[in-house]
């Protein structure tokens, strides 16, 4: 038998797709706020970089504070360390944001009537999917099978004999 | 039947969605403030540094506060319609200079007119932050009891100050201090 590249070419073409969206997913955080911080330990740091990562910037909406090089986001960028720096908890300087700017601020916006459409909106369109696929299932298994007359059979087994001896 | 009614009714309801996304202006942002009181500051004046001025010197008063920068495009297409609102006399238009150059804020008020009854400097943003602004021009509507009471981001014209600001001022003018 040929080795048979056809098969194998569309298997790796189903194979790349989804790496190639995974790794578009991926995105490297590249950081604006590339200013000089003197934090007095790593954890400082830690806390410093996860909340500018998950403020966004309003000027520029669909960077954080970490991306954006305008001026508010510096701005915003030097209040959040010196609020750490003044021992602020992360939830009193996300709270700060939020009482001057909104929740709109929030890159993760916490659970409540007006947001829970986001919550459990994509929990209920896979219920919905998932019962969809159920569906069609069960729909496709009440399908009455395909009967094999006898003739059928002969011819069947005649081809399939056939096919034996060629190899 | 039902096998065609159920994706069109989604689709529908997906366009409908869709048509009220667009409509949306997505660089408005509803602000927290509305409704808490204006947040207090003392600034210097920019015609007299001495002097400071807070959102306290007005209570009793229906003010507005006009955020504006020398370098902003929007700032200058709402100027004319400032200047002619002052000139009624209806309110006091308080103008806070936010991250500016002092000197350029001046120069430009003296070629082009001054509608404020006091300008001050916020040369640092701070105040500003405080007031979540994030894009000049904006403008606070100040109530009697120094409640923020409506907030206008982009350049006032006419259709906001006659159509909305001003009813809005001569209603909060009766409410009691």
């Amino acid at each position: 038998m040929k080795p048979s590249i056809k098969p194998n070419m569309k298997l790796s073409a189903a194979l790349i797709l989804p790496i190639l969206l995974l790794l578009s997913s991926i995105t490297l955080s590249v950081y604006a706020g590339v200013e000089v911080r003197e934090f007095t330990d790593a954890e400082q740091e830690r806390r410093y970089h996860k909340l500018i990562d998950e403020l966004r910037c309003l000027v520029c909406q669909n960077q954080n504070l970490a991306d954006s090089n305008s001026q508010l986001a510096l701005d915003l960028r030097n209040k959040v360390f010196e609020m750490l720096a003044a021992e602020k908890t992360d939830q009193q300087v996300a709270d700060y944001m939020v009482q001057r700017y909104g929740e709109y601020v929030l890159y993760n916006p916490p659970l409540d009537p007006v947001t829970s459409i986001l919550w459990i909106g994509p929990i209920l369109a896979v219920i919905a999917a998932i019962l969809l696929l159920l569906i069609f299932i069960f729909k496709l298994s009440k399908t009455t099978p395909v009967t094999l007359s006898d003739e059928d059979r002969a011819k069947t087994k005649n081809l399939l004999d056939q096919k034996g001896d060629d190899e | 039947m039902l096998k065609y009614i159920v994706p069109l009714v989604l689709f529908v309801v997906l366009i409908v969605f869709l048509a009220i996304g667009l409509q949306n202006d997505p660089r408005y942002i509803p602000s927290p403030l509305i409704a808490k009181v204006a947040p207090a500051f003392s600034l210097p004046r920019l015609y007299a540094p001495d002097a400071k001025f807070g959102p306290d010197l007005l209570k009793g008063k229906v003010w507005l506060l006009n955020a504006w920068t020398s370098d902003c495009r929007g700032c200058r297409a709402e100027h004319p319609y400032l200047l002619e609102l002052a000139s009624q006399d209806i309110v006091s238009l308080v103008g806070l200079n936010y991250r500016d150059s002092n000197q350029l804020a001046k120069s430009l008020l003296d070629q082009t007119g001054n509608p404020y009854r006091i300008v001050v400097t916020d040369n640092s943003g701070s105040v500003g932050i405080d007031y979540g602004i994030y894009a000049v021009p904006e403008t606070f509507l100040i109530d009697r009891k120094g409640v923020i009471r409506y907030k206008y981001i982009g350049p006032l014209g006419p259709d906001e100050i006659y159509g909305t600001l001003v009813p809005l001022i001569k209603r909060l003018k009766q409410e009691p201090a």
